[in-house]
């Protein structure tokens, strides 16, 4: 029996119509037609799948999209402000973080995270956060660099 | 050469803008396989075998056909054989007679939902009779072995095989005596070597929607390296016309190799065709690793001898390559690259193609070298040491350099080895401190490039600006380089440009992106039609000024009246001159279909640091640097994040990633929790060094770049561990059970 659920994408409510065993990632992709979230393996192992939970990072393939109701969601889509990129995002493209792009959602939502519970990480602390998310593409190097940079530059801003 | 390209300064071409579909990668709005949808549309899923190698005696789809939902079921019957040259992808696509491996694709359905489909396919009922198997390539050559095929008799032996075996053919290649090379040689070391066969590992699962109606005309939507390809297998397996299926490639979340064949596309158009409804087929990730391509595993022989003073008087190797159930193991092209890297006066290779009951092999990133280069570069690294010689130096001494007569065949041109492994051996990484424990290794690798057939469209606007047509997937930057090239031979900002991946039907063939060929063929083609643009443009300005065509240059962006009776003109830029097209003959395009050759061949080196952990035999990498050879960097930050990431997969597959089968013939890892692609934290920064010796068969200078990365990789870890433990590996990926294993009899042998 398809169950509804209410709840808040993005900063708007959102209702959908989904199975009890569907995923939050299916129903973001295929109820609310939010494709940004990637599934590379809908087992938990390589967090192209990421969202914000109630200001929490998961695995969106982890999570039952009933347990969404009365929550919000917090998804790629929700990133930039209108056609205005956050620092992130910015530095994503001026470091060439991506090759394919299929990962760079999760990353983007991943290292969003990171820098609001930590806005100065080092090195070390960026490889371990984004441990959880694979890309086969870059080998990570201009991924970690432009996480650092988008540091910088929001530590920088907010001090000015 | 010609002679532009070593006096040529760029304008554009070198330098670092911004690519043109990042901004809609960065929101989520780029549209990937499985991001696309249509309304009514189905899901697809296949069942696939259970058993590694299996008699299909009966299959039986009446209650999944019978379940409410269920929209269109189909079998090898759906797929008739027929003469046309698709008979192996045929049956690896859907089981005919015989399942040949765990994976392998026997039925498929279509329906109302994932719920449904998933339930349909439990009602399929099989009649399997299961067979004896083999996965491991030595075990497969011998006699005794389950022979896969009673169609396969070895080809090229003499004299002529009698017997079927899992054996599809044998491969030589070399010149000069290798035994009479040993005879002159102070030292021979021979070493046999094992690689277990890894996966692309690509995030994005193969995708695709179909829509076809029953006269065999539609359109398909997938996620592939090659979209005219899948026209091709696609329409040919359902028997329809080429030109009534138009293929359009969405952006592709990685291929590396492995999205240059097809799987779940025929399917999707046979379901759709049979259903009269849309059909999306998704992979799961488990599929991806039981039925998509895998690499070869291989068994290898290395002997190779040398003087005293460095110099190798005879190499000889021998491949044993499998590659799935099918031919194809692409032994013969590892056995071409063994020695690529050296001057050898004699040399001599034997490469052996073998069937198991493995998915069939797709290829992976310079498909093949990868395994021979850890044989080959793991003795050439343990010949310097018992001569004495710096690893560096041993190798420069042995160089191959134009004028080389190559392992495999042609002599060289200009090609930059000795400049990569000259650029390692000062880098300051070379001469920096070690601990105890920690080991240096380094290693060098080849691969061929390649042309192939290339067709681009480039269309001025009646603005000035322009838009690019190619038919070759953007799997990694492509679409910046390609811009990048239009800027700079027409004159005009980068900005002013627009690169698309066009369909099947709106521009003529392509081969695949593969073998590092897009940057080097369709950017040739790209600058071709840039020119041919150029020419009908200058033609519009000789007009419209009244002189003859060939008084008019073009320079800057710009049509100039040049040479003594030209007269005096006023420049007429671009945009002047696409602005009054209307009237001076119409639409402005340029055009270029070819079949481009003089690839360039490619050379990197590679230097690592690792740390062995004694007790779990855990090995940390420390630091990285790739020298590499670009001909001509055309975006280097995208030359750079090919060398870093085709280094990190090496590394990926000479420390952890492998197959593993049961005795059961089925796949034990497929997954990305047991099947371990290196994460973040696994990592050091990748430091690159960019060479460029240009290309001669390329008017910018430009190689492919994409391959050489991950040769190198596994062999210079081998070499780090060897030379911070004294133990030399010789079974990859060099996994932490190895490395104890290998640690502990060393300790017991001593
Ligand atoms: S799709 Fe959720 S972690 Fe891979
Ligand atoms: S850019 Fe392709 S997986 Fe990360």
């Amino acid at each position: 029996m398809a169950l509804h659920v209410k709840t808040n994408v993005n900063g708007d409510a959102a209702e959908f119509l989904c199975e009890p065993d569907e995923t939050l990632l299916d129903a973001l992709r295929d109820r609310l037609g939010l494709t940004g979230t990637k599934e590379g393996c809908g087992t938990g192992d390589c967090g192209a799948c990421s969202v914000i939970l109630d200001g929490r990072l998961v695995c969106s393939c982890l999570v039952l999209a009933a347990e969404a109701e009365g929550r919000s969601v917090r998804t790629i889509e929700g990133m930039a402000k209108g056609d205005e990129l956050t620092t992130l995002q910015r530095k994503f493209l001026e470091h060439a973080a991506l090759q394919c792009g299929v990962c760079t959602p999760g990353f983007l939502v991943a290292a969003e995270e990171l820098l609001r519970r930590n806005d100065n990480p080092t090195e070390e602390q960026v490889r371990y956060w984004l441990a959880g998310n694979l890309c086969r593409c870059t080998g990570y190097d201009k991924i970690v660099r432009a996480v650092l940079d988008a540091a910088k530059d929001m530590r920088e801003h907010a001090h000015a | 050469m010609p002679k532009d390209i070593a006096t040529r300064t760029f304008k554009q071409v070198g330098t670092r803008p911004l690519r043109p579909d990042g901004i809609e990668k960065v929101t989520g709005r780029a549209r990937f396989g499985a991001d696309f949808s249509m309304p009514g549309m189905l899901t697809g899923r296949i069942l696939r075998s259970p058993h590694a190698h299996a008699r299909i005696l009966k299959i039986d789809t009446s209650a999944a056909e019978a379940l409410p939902g269920v929209k269109a079921v189909v079998t090898a019957r759906d797929f008739p054989e027929t003469d046309d040259g698709l008979h192996d992808i045929r049956m690896n696509v859907m089981a005919r007679e015989k399942a040949l491996y765990d994976g392998h694709a026997v039925a498929a359905v279509a329906a109302v939902s994932p719920a449904v489909a998933k339930e349909a396919l439990k009602l399929i009922r099989v009649d399997y009779e299961v067979l004896p198997h083999v996965t491991d390539v030595d075990e497969a050559m011998k006699p005794s072995a389950p022979v896969l095929h009673q169609h396969i008799f070895t080809a090229n032996e003499s004299p002529a095989a009698k017997r079927p075996s899992n054996v599809a053919g044998k491969y030589e290649f070399g010149h000069g005596d290798p035994e009479a090379g040993f005879r002159k040689a102070d030292h021979v070391i021979a070493r046999s070597f094992k690689v277990e066969a890894a996966h692309q590992g690509y995030i994005e699962p193969h995708a695709c929607v179909a829509n076809v109606t029953a006269d065999g005309q539609g359109d398909l939507w997938c996620c592939t390296q090659g979209h005219f390809m899948v026209r091709a297998i696609s329409a040919g397996l359902n028997g329809m016309d080429l030109s009534k299926l138009r293929v359009t490639a969405s952006e592709i979340g990685g291929g590396f190799g492995g999205k240059t064949t097809v799987y779940i596309e025929p399917v999707a158009v046979a379901l759709s065709r049979k259903a009269g409804k849309p059909v999306k087929i998704v992979m799961t990730r488990d599929e991806v690793f039981r039925a998509t391509g895998p690499t070869h595993s291989a068994s290898i022989d290395v002997k190779i001898g040398a003087t005293k003073d460095g110099r190798i008087t005879g190499a000889f190797a021998e491949l044993r390559y499998q590659g799935g159930a099918f031919p194809g193991s692409l032994a013969d092209m590892g056995a071409m690259a063994a020695f690529a890297c050296y001057d050898l006066e004699n040399v001599r290779t034997i490469g052996w193609d073998v069937v198991t009951n493995r998915p069939k092999l797709a290829a992976y990133r310079a498909p093949s070298a990868p395994a021979i280069c850890f044989a080959v570069e793991s003795v050439i690294d343990e010949l310097a040491r018992t001569i004495g010689m710096d690893p560096i130096d041993f190798r420069l001494k042995n160089a191959a350099r134009e004028g080389t007569l190559s392992s495999y065949g042609p002599t060289y041109q200009a090609i930059g080895l000795e400049a990569t492994l000259r650029a390692l051996k000062a880098h300051p990484h070379y001469k920096a401190p070690l601990k105890p424990g920690q080991g240096r290794g380094v290693a060098c690798g080849f691969w061929f490039n390649f042309g192939g057939q290339t067709c681009v469209s480039l269309n001025i606007g009646l603005d000035g600006t322009v838009a690019l047509s190619v038919g070759t997937p953007d799997i990694g930057g492509s679409r910046a380089s390609m811009s990048l090239m239009v800027a700079e031979e027409l004159g005009i900002p980068y900005e002013k440009v627009r690169c698309i991946i066009a369909d099947t039907a709106s521009l003529g063939y392509n081969d695949v992106t593969d073998g590092s060929r897009v940057t080097f063929s369709t950017g040739l083609a790209t600058i071709q039609a840039a020119r041919n643009a150029i020419k009908v443009m200058c033609a519009r300005a000789a007009a419209t000024w009244g002189i003859p065509e060939d008084a008019v240059e073009w320079v800057d962006g710009h049509a100039r009246p040049t040479g003594p009776n030209a007269g005096n003109f006023e420049p007429l830029s671009l945009a002047d001159i696409a602005a009054q097209s209307h009237q001076t003959g119409g639409p402005i395009a340029g055009h270029c279909e070819v079949t481009a050759e003089g690839a360039g061949v490619s050379f990197g080196a590679h230097l690592a640091d690792v740390e062995v952990d004694r007790e779990t035999g855990a090995v940390k990498v420390l630091r990285y640097t790739v020298a590499q050879d670009a001909g001509k960097a055309v975006h280097p930050a995208y030359v750079e994040g090919q060398y870093q990431g085709g280094a990190v997969q090496g590394i990926g597959w000479a420390l952890n990633e492998e197959y593993i089968y049961g005795h059961d013939g089925r796949l034990q890892n497929a997954g990305f929790l047991d099947y371990r692609i290196p994460v973040c934290s696994d990592l050091p920064m990748i430091d690159t060094l960019i060479l460029e010796i240009p290309n001669p068969g390329h008017p910018y200078g430009v190689r492919g770049v994409g391959e050489t990365p991950i040769v190198p990789p596994m062999a210079t870890i081998g070499n780090a561990i060897a030379a911070a433990t004294g133990v030399r590996m010789t079974h990859a990926p060099m996994s932490p059970p190895r490395i104890l294993k290998a640690l502990t009899e060393n300790q017991a042998g001593t």
